[in-house]
């Protein structure tokens, strides 16, 4: 019996000491990692699933452009609309808005530019259609439709 | 007289870094950009006016989609899993002439892609993909690779060698025609 009487003498303490260390070191990495959304998506974003993906490997050279219905259905109404930065704007203004994203880049790449296309799955292929047209009068050929990864079956 | 160490409380320091920490830790957004890529085909306005290409009814694999999302492969109604129309198009290219209503060579063969205006992007992102990984698996062959691999080899500018000589031969024939106005 005595065997289970014996108490384990064990401190049972965790040293809390090195906390602070530790949450500094989890903050600076989120910090230096975090990157603030410079503007608000006010369309739905449900993106197409896909197998195929590739990664966009210069972040510099990408520039976003989002499709789908607007959130605010009450005051924009339910046809797929065209966002870039922080506007809707029309397929008609598509190559004014690349001109001034290909000013941001230097000279000898601004061919490169990559648009991605993030457009929801619900949209229709008609407004995504006059986007390319337009796309491709801009010059700005190099497209990517956002999509997730799909488990292959 | 010993001077008083002038103290800052540092108990709370671990609180402020938690806050902080907090603060990043919900505004951080992973960055998950991944897509399917494409390369545009040059403006219709840069196309020469009398621009009439003959291409020869075999060496086209033609892919439509209406506004209900239902699918035409070759002619006919397609139900099957875009598993089997990967192989479909795979066989297709890569049919050297064999089967006479089949693609002469890889590089003539074009996949002919057209959707109606109606047509959802889910389906379309959903077929592109079919199609691309058609290829992708041709490519990954030639030079021995895992698709994964080769994907990863693609977006590598450093190993633009490579990837050139898989692609060799065989061009990456996907033609997005403009969609049809049927509507529906």
């Amino acid at each position: 019996m005595s065997k289970f009487k014996k108490k384990a003498n064990v401190k049972q303490e965790i040293p809390t000491s090195s906390m602070p260390d530790v949450v500094f070191m989890l903050l600076f990495f989120f910090m230096v990692t975090t990157q603030m959304r410079d503007s608000s998506i006010m369309v739905k974003q449900k993106m197409p699933q896909a197998t195929q993906l590739r990664k966009l490997m210069r972040k510099s050279l990408v520039t976003y452009l989002y499709i789908g219905e607007p959130s605010k259905t009450d005051q924009y109404g339910k046809e797929p609309k065209i966002q870039v930065n922080d506007v809707f704007i029309e397929p008609k203004d598509i190559i004014q808005w690349v001109n001034v994203e290909k000013a941001k880049l230097n000279e000898f790449e601004r061919d490169q530019i990559t648009i991605s296309l993030k457009v929801d799955s619900d949209a229709k292929r008609g407004i995504i259609s006059d986007v390319e047209t337009e796309l491709r009068r801009a010059n700005a050929r190099i497209i990517s439709y956002s999509s997730v990864n799909k488990k292959e079956i | 007289m010993p001077r008083a160490t002038p103290d800052i409380p540092n108990a709370s320091m671990a609180d402020i870094a938690f806050l902080l920490l907090t603060f990043f830790l919900v505004t951080t957004t992973v960055a998950n950009d991944k897509g399917l890529t494409l390369l545009l085909p040059p403006p219709p306005e840069a196309l020469p006016p009398d621009l009439d290409v003959k291409i020869q009814e075999r060496n086209l694999f033609k892919i439509q989609i209406n506004s209900f999302d239902a699918m035409l492969v070759e002619g006919d109604p397609y139900t099957g899993n875009m598993r089997e129309l990967s192989d479909q198009i795979k066989a297709f290219v890569l049919n050297n002439g064999l089967d006479p209503e089949s693609s002469d060579s890889p590089d003539k063969a074009i996949v002919s892609f057209k959707t109606d205006r109606g047509t959802s992007h889910k389906k379309f992102v959903e077929v592109l993909d079919a199609a691309q990984r058609a290829y992708y698996e041709i490519y990954a062959d030639k030079i021995g690779v895992t698709v994964d691999k080769w994907r990863d080899i693609a977006s590598d500018p450093e190993q633009k060698e490579l990837y050139n000589k898989s692609r060799e031969g065989v061009p990456m024939a996907i033609s997005i025609a403009e969609p049809t106005k049927v509507g529906g």
